[in-house]
């Protein structure tokens, strides 16, 4: 017998009577202004967060911020004169090591965690988030939602090859429990809310 | 304790070493007890939060009486989405699978992000005896490996070293300046030395932290994005997962993230939670389902909920045991109160030791997202093993002792002097400077007379 | 209403004062207390060491102590957590089910059956209470700090109703002292290392008298604050909740 066959064997086997499988109880938050929530969180889990009213606002406030990028790639159209379009799919990702800031859209983001949520569909390649030194995600204020339930609501059978949940900058508290931003991935988070 | 099992690592003797050094202990056990304050914290900004661990508990048992069900679907589900499914009954399996892809990719360098299946595998030695380089990428396991220790923590691998002690590994190996013990400087160097190696690793190897059946997906939660940096430059990218790791659907995710990273540190979500659903164009993505003894531990009615864990650690950080005996104490890979009701499935004979290792406090259980009864298993695996005859010998003949010494009213009544009885039968109490309770202790002081003799003289006429 | 004493053994060896206590308390309450003589251990040291399979003797003797009163309460949340889950006896199945119903610990039973709520006590000390993990957690006689769940604590509230007794706040309100039965010698080093630590939060929050309602764990703190020469004292909280002191 293969070893599958055999684990498989051995589960049927040893796995208890049928418990079915009962219905998440429909979680609320009580909080009422789900954008403030999100910044809260957000700041506290080390990113920076601000409200703009257009990509090109972010664009103005990116520039100050981090005014000694020199390779920024972004999918945002209002980036062009500064950055370079998103790469190709098939480009090869170890290309992106030198990329200091990288500007890209999140589908949603989560309120009480400051998570958000981007797939391949707005990722030209998946190791962009995590290996750029600085990271930027802008998410229309609508689309922030309250919990984790409701993420996966909107989720719900979205296609993808990759997704990922991005909650601030790259962290670890590995020595000593002392709290260290920019341990492999991304240094910084600035999350745009646009309003 | 171990008598006639002294070849084999104990619980107790590897605390009383670990004990030795006071002021380290406190560090230790302070350092944890503020994780677990994190936790609280975390766990009462949720209003529903018993709810939601009564949720998860639910879900996962669900998972283990569906599991064979559940197994099948997720392989359908995975093998479209072009992952590659292998399937090892046992570690030796599950190391021979890995080392076999990475020689048809000539692959002797990899990366590696936290997956404890491989630590209870113990994989990389095995790759390394094959001539397989293993870079550990999270940066606590990177610190042990430098300093050829296991982790001490499944969550905070290098919870039991103090930064100093990082700084001369770093010093050693990474050539820091001698003396610098700053975490942001070590950390950065860590960044620095590992960013080289994620670009120069053509395969990468990472844990999974949830399988879904419903979808094939898999999800990856680090806060260092170490996994992601790994898996995304890698030609070739092999998951390995204990069986049990499998959830339903993909809006269950939704109960599991928000607990997960409360649990563990307190954070509201580890800062990447990453679903690999299908292999990056042009590349290969393996999983490896791991069995060694998940099915064994499923059909052991009284412990089978040991596999809806998580591997969060909060029940590590909660213990008053552990935060004063160290992870290293428990001599397996994962240590703590889970690792103490895991361990005995793989060897009892070896892990006889460790459900004994617990004063049955039960906070392990009340922290314990998924609401496993850890300290409830703790006590029925010491029957188990005193049954199955892994007691010492010594500690066997005193228990007889004792029950048939308490089985006559009348001895113990007769006994004469208050306490004396007991100090010559009751372990704890035995009067004597070689018994471990004087060594730090006073014994009680025996008064004049017992309870039962007092209510003799004081009441006994008024009832009759 | 009849009440029967569980007393168990090691307090009635080492610690008579604390079951004089729980009985007098009972009686001022106007409650008809025996004991039961032939009574000795509830055998929870040998099933807690993994020998459960040699306490049928003692669980017999048990029921046979006990099973004609309506109350069984004993001044130890160990002992009752033990008997409330693992009492079992082939020889009277359906008597160790309701032996198992009727125990109660001290505490639980004055505030859940006599719903006492004062009581003629003064006791004026700073004084510490130690939640015992099987009275707190097992039997659920306070709220626990690792639960999302609103706060509560049975002997606190009795506590509150002695006169002049001043109950202090401790930096870990719910952590395990360590005793843990034969964990207490076979893991000495843990064992003490967990009760110096919580003899200190005591101490450090200026305690004159560690109180609780298992004497087990106030056996194992005397035992380390004896070895410091400390003067701080340990007490049963029947002992403080029977006080009279001027």
């Amino acid at each position: 017998m293969s070893s599958r066959d055999s684990i498989l064997a051995a589960v049927a086997r040893n796995q208890p009577e049928l418990l079915p499988l009962q219905e998440v109880p429909s979680f609320a938050s009580e909080e009422a202004n789900l954008g403030e929530k999100f910044s809260t969180v957000a700041v506290s889990i080390g990113s920076k967060v601000f409200r703009v009213q257009s990509i090109e606002e972010a664009k103005q406030i990116l520039l100050k911020e981090h005014s000694g990028a020199r390779r920024v790639i972004s999918v945002f159209p209002e980036f062009a004169d500064v950055a370079e379009a998103s790469p190709v799919s098939d480009t090869d990702p170890h290309t992106l090591a030198d990329v200091d800031l990288a500007v890209l859209p999140a589908q949603l983001g989560v309120a009480e965690n400051a998570a958000l949520w981007v797939t391949d569909a707005q990722l030209p390649l998946r190791v962009l988030p995590f290996i750029c030194q600085n990271l930027a995600l802008v998410v229309p204020q609508q689309n922030i939602i309250p919990l984790m339930h409701h993420a996966y609501d909107v989720i719900g059978a979205q296609e993808y090859g990759f997704g990922t949940f991005i909650a601030g900058p790259s962290k670890t508290a590995d020595i000593e429990q002392s709290l260290v931003l920019g341990a492999h991935g991304a240094r910084t988070l600035s999350v745009f809310i646009l309003v | 304790m171990t008598g006639d099992t002294k070849a084999i690592k104990d619980h107790a003797a590897l605390a009383d070493a670990f004990n030795a050094d006071e002021p380290r202990v406190n560090w230790h056990d302070e350092t944890l007890w503020f994780i677990r304050q994190k936790r609280d914290k975390a766990a009462h900004t949720i209003p529903d939060w018993e709810q939601l661990r009564e949720t998860a508990s639910r879900i996962k048992h669900n998972v283990l009486s569906n599991l064979h069900d559940y197994l099948l679907q997720f392989e359908s589900n995975a093998k479209a989405n072009g992952i590659i499914v292998h399937w090892a009954a046992d570690a030796a399996e599950h190391n021979q699978i890995v080392h076999a892809i990475l020689q048809k990719h000539k692959v002797d360098r990899i990366v590696k992000s936290k997956s404890m299946l491989t630590e209870e595998c113990h994989l990389n030695d095995y790759l390394a005896e094959n001539g397989i380089e293993v870079i550990d990428t999270d940066l606590g396991e990177r610190i042990v490996q430098l300093a050829k220790e296991p982790p001490s923590h499944i969550v905070l691998p290098c919870i039991h070293k103090k930064k100093e002690e990082i700084g001369d590994l770093f010093h050693e190996h990474l050539g820091t300046p001698a003396g610098m013990a700053d975490p942001q400087v070590l950390t950065e160097a860590a960044r620095q030395h590992l960013r080289e190696t994620f670009l120069t690793r053509r395969a990468a190897l990472t844990g999974v932290n949830f399988a879904i059946a419903e979808t094939g997906e898999f999800v990856i939660c680090t806060n260092e994005g170490n996994a992601d940096m790994g898996a995304h430059l890698a030609d070739v990218h092999i998951a390995c997962m204990g069986i049990e790791k499998l959830i339903p659907k993909r809006e269950h995710l939704g109960v599991f993230l928000r607990l997960l990273a409360r649990s563990a540190t307190g954070q509201p979500i580890t800062t990447y939670s990453s679903h690999f659903k299908k292999p990056r164009e042009g590349h290969e993505l393996h999983l490896v389902l791991v069995d060694n003894g998940r099915s064994t531990q499923l059909g052991r009615e009284n412990f089978r909920n040991s596999l809806k864990c998580i591997r969060c650690g909060a029940c590590m950080n909660t213990c008053p045991v552990y935060r004063r005996s160290g992870g290293h104490s428990y001599h397996t890979a994962v240590a703590g109160p889970i690792g103490s009701i895991l361990a005995p499935n793989l060897d009892m004979k070896k892990n006889a030791d460790l459900p004994f290792a617990s004063t049955l406090c039960g906070s392990c259980s009340n922290v314990c997202p998924v609401k496993i009864d850890i300290h409830d298993q703790l006590y029925k695996w010491r029957q188990v093993i005193v049954k199955e005859g892994y007691a010492d010998k010594k500690k066997r003949l005193g228990m007889k002792a004792m029950t048939q010494a308490f089985a006559s009213p009348t001895t113990f009544q007769l006994a004469g002097k208050a306490g004396r009885w007991f100090m010559r039968n009751v372990p704890f109490v035995v009067n004597n400077n070689l018994n471990p309770w004087y060594k730090q202790r006073e014994m009680p002081a025996p008064p004049k007379e017992s309870f039962g003799e007092w209510y003799q003289k004081n009441r006994k006429k008024t009832d009759e | 209403m009849t009440v029967s004493l569980f007393i168990p053994c090691y307090v009635d060896q080492f610690y008579p004062n604390a079951a004089i206590a729980t009985l007098e308390l009972l009686e001022k309450l106007g409650v008809k207390v025996v004991y039961p003589s032939r009574q000795t251990c509830c055998g929870q040291p040998m099933a807690n060491s993994g020998f459960e399979h040699l306490t049928m003797e003692s669980n017999n003797q048990f029921i046979e102590n006990f099973r004609e009163f309506d109350y069984i309460v004993a001044p130890s949340g160990s002992c009752v957590l033990h008997m409330k889950d693992h009492l079992h006896s082939g020889k009277y199945p359906n008597e160790s089910e309701s032996v198992r119903q009727k125990v109660y610990e001290l505490t639980e039973f004055l505030t859940d059956v006599l719903k006492v709520n004062s009581l003629k006590a003064r006791f004026p000390h700073k004084v510490g209470l130690h939640q015992s993990c099987h009275g707190q957690r097992g039997l659920k006689l306070a709220s626990m700090s690792e639960l999302v769940a609103p706060a509560f604590s049975k002997p606190e509230q009795l506590l509150s109703m002695v006169e002049g007794l001043e109950l202090i706040e401790l930096t870990r309100k719910d952590e395990c002292c360590g005793f843990g039965g034969t964990f207490c010698v076979a893991e000495e080093a843990v064992s003490v290392k967990m009760g110096k630590d919580r003899v200190m939060d005591h101490l450090q929050h200026d305690a004159e008298v560690i109180t609780g309602s298992d004497m087990s764990c106030l056996m194992h703190m005397e035992g380390i604050l004896r070895r410091k020469k400390s003067n701080v004292r340990v007490m049963h909280i029947a002992e403080i909740l029977n006080a009279q002191e001027l």
